[in-house]
């Protein structure tokens, strides 16, 4: 026994009574639990099948075979199929622009003006269409995870300049510009997301002028700018009370107007200070969108509601949520790598 | 431009874009009142519902007011919180001691649990539970049972309710003794005897007694349905679950935090003055990590209320789902609908936050 415990790793597994107990207990849970979820997920799992009953007879597992023959809706939605390059291309313009703004070396700023110019830009000119010969795509067409990806980005974009700006707002030294940054900020994160989009929904089209419509999308994109501006105003005046009073004094000391001195001194450093809390945000941010499938748009959570009503697959909820659940997770994991690496980059405290 | 000249230009600047867009806003509402022929009236609270709240906590039928319908569904939600909170803040601790127990296999069955959970959205937890999970379990007649007293099927989860008037009275006389005594715990002069060490047991103790002397009406399966116990329904159990998980590993986040938050040389200081090492947790780590926690935790018990409005997504009976869709479908009125619910859940967080900071000063203040 004691030969035995000198192995570190034993010992920190059956090194005390409570240990050992605790170790036997985990490992009779995972006996318990995780062959029949293997068997499900993998072994009995069935990957290729025409509907629900030939799945149902070709095995007692998942029927992923479901997964394979909605692929493309859970990615694009009702996006028409001819058309569905200019998404990829889109998504492919967001994707080198933003790898753009956390690699480079040089030219680091033209590279974030650009993911903050160009690639909505870009992107709305190649998903709505309607110019340059591209035919239009009418926004209900739009959905799936194509549709997270669109929100959570235009959201994060549109929110950051105005989270700074509220977040200068409430510690501005004016009383009144103060209370109504405090009043919107405290507002917006007092009530629930749901009820604000239930809001965009039936409120907006009362408080705009006769006859205007408001596309239902588009809604739900002012709604989530507003919402996560008063989340990233927080965090950011955070990072503002992280830099020392000395900055700015040095800085009016060399005679840099008062504007330069916050936006140019101040603000880098209180967003680098604050990036930890600003991935956090964008992470619950691309969860958020999946709340729009609430309020009557087709996102992938949608889309994936749609799908088990469909005759031909008809109530497969494990399998769609499951592979809902496993695409949400990657993409926040992605977010997640992309803020640590941006912290690496830029951020403070790992490097001396 | 002084000083004093550029303090007023920019503030009536401010005051004028306000009041203009409020303006503009209110214009436009006015409007498109008139245009559909409405005004603003809460009057129609008054008014008959008539719908049915298929879960409900106090009195409701289709004869009464739409009112009576806020105080229902409002209730829902906050019982939905309490009950949420309760099982995260179990779980959450479940999962942090895990976590610090210094058992890789319990270590890193905890952080793979954290990192899957809180990387997946609430809805599809929320929504794989209801109709993954509640709505494949088998009908009626073939629940799945527990000890003959406590039936899982379709339907819902039917479990013995507890009743009794001995047991209303040690129930509620623990409760307030409890929280009576966690306020004035240090003017009993008690400081030396920690409250976390003693108050929580002693909750537990009265809830057994209490329960040891109530008369339980137990479910059973009557022809076609279960008469006795009480019946909670799937829409809840989905609710409770799916938030109650997710927010569990949030609060095991937090609470790991906090605990490696208090430099080890506390707990080396309290050894070397002669602590026993669960002294040194109780005494010294334990009351200084509570005080680095309580913000975090109130911001996540925070996040639970406002999470509970996802109930709308599978049809729980709270707030959002009651007044933003039912009420507002059969009275069409949406601006006076909105503002109570958005009303509601103002008040509700104002309160919480008020009162968690409080706490939060009143324990902050202790150290010094």
């Amino acid at each position: 026994m004691a030969a035995v415990l000198r192995n570190p790793l034993l010992r920190a597994l059956f090194g005390t009574p409570l240990n050992a107990l605790l170790t036997l207990l985990m490992l009779g849970a995972f006996s318990l639990a995780l062959p029949p979820l293997v068997r499900w997920m993998l072994t009995d799992a069935v990957w290729e099948a025409a509907n629900r009953n030939a799945c149902a007879a070709a095995g007692s597992g998942a029927c992923w075979a479901f997964i394979r023959a909605r692929f493309a809706l859970f990615f694009y939605g009702l996006y028409p199929a001819p058309e569905r390059w200019r998404a990829d291309l889109g998504l492919l313009i967001l994707v080198v622009v933003g790898a753009g703004a956390l690699f480079a070396r040089r030219h680091r700023g033209w590279w974030l003006g650009a993911l903050m110019t160009v690639v909505p830009v870009a992107g709305g000119i190649l998903l709505a269409g309607g110019v340059l010969g591209l035919k239009p795509v009418p926004t209900p067409q739009w959905g799936g995870l194509l549709l997270n990806v669109v929100i959570s980005f235009v959201a994060l974009a549109g929110a950051l300049p105005l989270g700074i700006a509220l977040a200068f707002g409430r510690r501005s030294a004016y009383p009144v510009i103060r209370w109504i940054s405090v009043a919107m900020i405290e507002f917006w994160r007092g009530v629930p997301l749901l009820t604000v989009l239930f809001m965009g929904l039936v409120l907006l089209p009362l408080f705009l002028p006769n006859g205007v419509t408001v596309d239902n999308l588009v809604r739900a994109l002012i709604v989530m700018t507003l919402f996560n501006s008063a989340y990233l105003a927080e965090t950011i005046r955070g990072g503002l009370q992280g830099i020392p009073k000395g900055q700015a004094e040095a800085a009016t000391a060399l005679g840099m107007h008062p504007a330069q001195v916050q936006l140019l001194v101040v603000l880098p450093q209180a967003l680098r200070l604050s990036i930890p809390g600003i991935v956090n945000i964008a992470v619950d941010l691309f969860k958020d969108t999946s709340l729009v499938s609430i309020v009557g748009l087709f996102d992938l959570m949608g889309v994936v509601n749609q799908s088990m009503k469909d005759p031909a697959w008809l109530g497969l909820a494990a399998e769609g949520y499951t592979f809902a659940a496993i695409v949400f997770f990657f993409a926040c994991l992605v977010i997640s790598l992309g803020g640590s690496l941006l912290e690496r980059r830029f951020g403070v405290g790992r490097r001396r | 431009m002084n000083a004093r000249t550029r303090a007023w230009a920019w503030q009536g600047a401010a005051v004028l874009a306000v009041a203009a867009l409020a303006w503009w806003f209110s214009r436009n509402l006015s409007a498109n009142l008139a245009a559909r022929g409405m005004e603003i009236d809460f009057g129609f609270l008054a008014s008959r519902a008539g719908f049915d709240i298929p879960f409900r906590l106090v009195d409701w039928d289709g004869s009464y007011s739409y009112g009576w319908a806020l105080y229902v569904s409002g209730l829902n939600t906050l019982f939905a919180s309490a009950l949420i909170i309760v099982l995260a803040s179990l779980l959450g601790l479940l999962l942090a001691l895990m976590r610090l127990s210094g058992n890789p296999l319990a270590a890193g069955t905890s952080r793979t649990t954290v990192e899957v959970v809180r990387n997946t959205p609430q809805l599809v937890q929320i929504v794989f539970f209801y109709i993954a999970v509640l709505q494949v379990l088998p009908p009626m007649r073939q629940s799945i049972t527990w000890f003959g007293t406590i039936f899982l099927n379709v339907r819902g989860l039917y479990v013995p309710a507890p009743s009794g008037t001995l047991y209303n009275w040690i129930l509620g006389a623990t409760c307030a003794l409890v929280v009576l005594a966690a306020i004035f715990w240090r003017r009993l002069g008690w400081q030396q005897v920690p409250r976390l060490v003693v108050l929580p047991p002693l909750l537990v103790a009265g809830a057994i007694a209490a329960c040891l002397t109530a008369a339980w009406d137990i479910p059973s399966l009557k022809g076609f349905n279960f008469t006795g116990g009480t019946r909670v329904p799937p829409e809840l159990l989905a609710l409770v679950l799916g938030i109650g998980i997710y927010t569990s590993v949030f609060i095991a986040e937090n609470i790991r935090a906090a605990i490696e938050g208090i430099h080890h040389g506390q707990a080396e200081a309290a050894r070397s003055l002669g602590l026993s090492s669960n002294q040194s947790m109780f005494l010294v780590v334990l009351p200084q990590a509570l005080r680095i926690l309580i913000p975090p935790l109130t911001s996540q018990y925070l996040n639970v209320i406002k999470s509970t409005t996802l109930g709308a997504a599978i049809a729980y009976p709270e707030v959002l789902q009651i007044f933003a869709r039912t009420v507002l479908n059969q009275s069409g009125r949406a601006v006076e609908v909105m503002t109570l619910v958005l009303g509601v859940f103002l008040a509700v967080n104002l309160l919480t936050s008020a009162a968690m900071n409080a706490w939060n000063r009143h324990l902050a203040l202790q150290g010094r």
